[in-house]
């Protein structure tokens, strides 16, 4: 067994404990462990993923129970890229954070740190009562610090994030009490033998669909798919910085939790399954067409910014609900493309916001940022691949998504609604990139220059994406092959089922 | 005793979502509270409902009660204790800051 699967979720636990035990007499103490905890976290992804790519899924038994009475940690190719991506994100929002905003609240550290190990252990866990677990963790993380800063606009947003949240988390816990009442058992991989065998013609079948659409509604809660995304903008636009830019995984967490659940469980309609090309493309499509419309309307950059995470939800979740494989990897790389690109723009909003006086990230005229050269060109970099224009990965991603709608039925839509959105958005970020950049006064803005940490970080981000364009194949392939391994479902199911090597060693130690 | 145990549920998920649907702070953390409990009590009835039963395995009752949904129940109910603690300090605050206890921070509390 390799101990190395259970370190992405002890330490945050560890580092997030020891920070707020200790009582830390200077802020360098802290930032230098909750660093170097986040820095730590980039190798250990990294050295899963090397394994998970040849192909084979880790099983980490925890505290050695066979499967399925344990809890089971699995990591297979989805889930080494989503801790890898966790990690890199993780790493430029807490940099950017060292430039003052982690002084605006308490424990900014410790909360950070919590809220990477319910990520982590959301991205890693193959028990379904524990993907509660793991996600209440990240939540209640994220209600401290979406409220971290303070002030009116955070208190209300973070009231209506609450509220909602604990509502879904309720619905969850329905659908796991159906799942287990119906099925008898909580581990991923025997739910999917379970379902698989349910006879068309028995009683439990609607209450087994009926816990999937449950399912389906918490995950697109928590991903912000069109009914129940409201609360996104408002939360979003309102966090700090670095917060939001964490912020841009919370929402592929539930979309990581459709395509773990809903592909390897529920994913035969003809037995007791879901189709996602009838629930999840229509409402993922008319997500697109919310988002566009609402980056368009909006009169604030990070409004613009919060909706373009919207658009980016709804084009992942069309992908998603192609059904094929092609679309799954088509997926994937857009979900790598867009954290990075939407993280850096909440960094690159905030930047631009201080410069601006009181006028903030408005897009009214006002006076000039003070560094108008190194900002454009962010903003530049950044909107070419968030509106999905060559040569950045956003192209590679769209190209690669409009590619596997070829051959659904749902082809028109899909191309109509995503081409139509992309135009919108380049319209979107050319009208707020011109009101803040061109349509300025003489006067020029507050002196209050990047610091080289905050570019750096907002930078890397952007590099990331740029990386991803470079090495575009590797990644495509990467991403077809997770999309196939999602797909052939018995490899998982073997994989965590097969306990004997625990049987032997429980009985070596005998 | 099936009969009254899904009553109960439906009573406290009905009233958890009137009171969720109010816009005072207050109403709508008692409203979250009741679901809750509903929730839990549904959740604790998922490894079916067994009358004249030991809670621990003896050796003279031979039917035993499914363990784990007490063990999730638990989780549950300590996840929603504190999940209710965090709102209500969040509401307090948010009473201090706007001088009102609607949810939208609207005047007129």
């Amino acid at each position: 067994m390799n101990h190395w699967i259970i370190a992405p979720v002890l330490l945050p636990l560890v580092a997030g404990a020891l920070l707020l035990v200790f009582e830390w007499s200077d802020i360098a103490a802290k930032r230098a462990l909750s660093v170097a905890a986040t820095a730590a976290l980039v190798p250990v992804a990294l050295g899963l993923m090397s394994v998970a790519a040849t192909g084979e899924s880790q099983i980490y038994y925890v505290g050695n129970w066979p499967a399925p009475f344990g809890i089971v940690l699995v990591v297979d190719r989805l889930s080494a890229l989503m801790l890898v991506l966790t990690s890199v994100l993780a790493c430029a929002s807490l940099l950017y954070a060292l430039g003052g905003d982690d002084g605006k609240g308490a424990d900014f550290h410790a909360l950070f740190q919590f809220q990477l190990l319910g990520i982590n252990g959301a991205f890693l866990t193959g028990d379904l009562f524990n993907l509660f677990v793991f996600f209440e963790i990240l939540l209640i993380a994220s209600y401290c610090l979406i409220a971290h800063g303070g002030g009116q606009a955070r208190t209300r947003a973070a009231m209506h994030f609450v509220v909602l949240n604990l509502v879904g988390s309720s619905v969850f816990l329905i659908a796991l009490g159906v799942v287990y009442g119906t099925l008898g058992t909580l581990n991923m991989a025997d739910l999917a033998m379970k379902v698989a065998v349910v006879d068309s013609d028995s009683d439990s079948i609607g209450l087994i669909k009926a816990a999937a659409l449950l399912l389906l509604v918490v995950f697109g809660l928590k991903a912000a798919l069109l009914p129940l995304g409201f609360w996104l903008p408002a939360a979003y636009r309102s966090a700090t910085a670095a917060v939001a830019c964490l912020f841009a995984i919370m929402t592929k967490v539930g979309v990581y939790a459709i395509l773990r659940v809903h592909t390897l469980i529920f994913m035969d309609p003809s037995k007791a399954g879901l189709s996602l090309e009838l629930w999840l493309l229509p409402l993922a499509l008319a997500t697109i067409i919310l988002g566009t419309i609402g980056a368009v309307a909006a009169s604030e950059l990070r409004a613009t910014v919060s909706y373009l995470v919207v658009v980016s939800v709804g084009t992942l979740l069309a992908a998603v609900g192609l059904s094929s494989q092609d679309g799954l990897a088509a997926a994937l790389y857009y979900l790598v493309h867009s954290t990075l690109v939407t993280g850096s723009l909440f960094l690159l909003a905030d930047l631009i916001a201080r410069q601006r006086g009181t006028v903030q990230a408005r897009l009214d005229r006002s006076q000039s940022v003070y560094q108008p050269a190194l900002l454009g060109t962010l903003f530049f970099v950044a909107a070419v691949a968030v509106s999905g224009l060559p040569p950045l990965s956003g192209f590679a991603a769209k190209l690669a998504i409009l590619q596997a709608a070829q051959a659904s039925a749902a082809v028109v839509s899909v191309w109509g609604i995503m081409l139509i959105s992309g135009l919108f958005i380049i319209v979107a970020l050319s009208r707020a990139g011109t009101a803040i950049f061109w349509r300025t006064e003489d006067t020029q803005g507050e002196r209050r220059p990047v610091r080289a940490i905050e570019a750096l970080s907002t930078g890397g981000l952007l590099a990331g994406a740029l990386l991803l364009m470079v090495f575009g194949a590797q990644a495509l392939d990467y991403a077809q092959a997770t999309a196939e391994q999602l797909r052939h479902r018995s490899g998982y199911i073997a994989a965590v089922l097969a306990n004997d090597s625990v049987r032997t060693r429980a009985s070596t130690k005998e | 005793m099936q009969a009254l145990f899904s009553i109960v549920i439906g009573v406290l998920v009905a009233c958890g979502v009137f009171l969720i649907l109010r816009a005072r702070t207050f109403p709508v953390i008692l409203g979250l509270t009741l679901l809750s409990y509903g929730v839990n009590v549904f959740l604790f009835a998922s490894g079916r409902l067994v009358v004249d039963s030991a809670p621990l395995a003896l050796a003279e009752v031979t039917v035993h009660p499914d363990p784990l949904p007490q063990a999730l129940v638990l989780t549950a109910i300590v996840i929603g204790f504190g999940m209710t603690a965090y709102t209500i300090v969040l509401a307090l605050k948010a009473n201090g800051e706007f001088d009102s206890d609607h949810v939208d921070g609207e005047a007129g509390g």
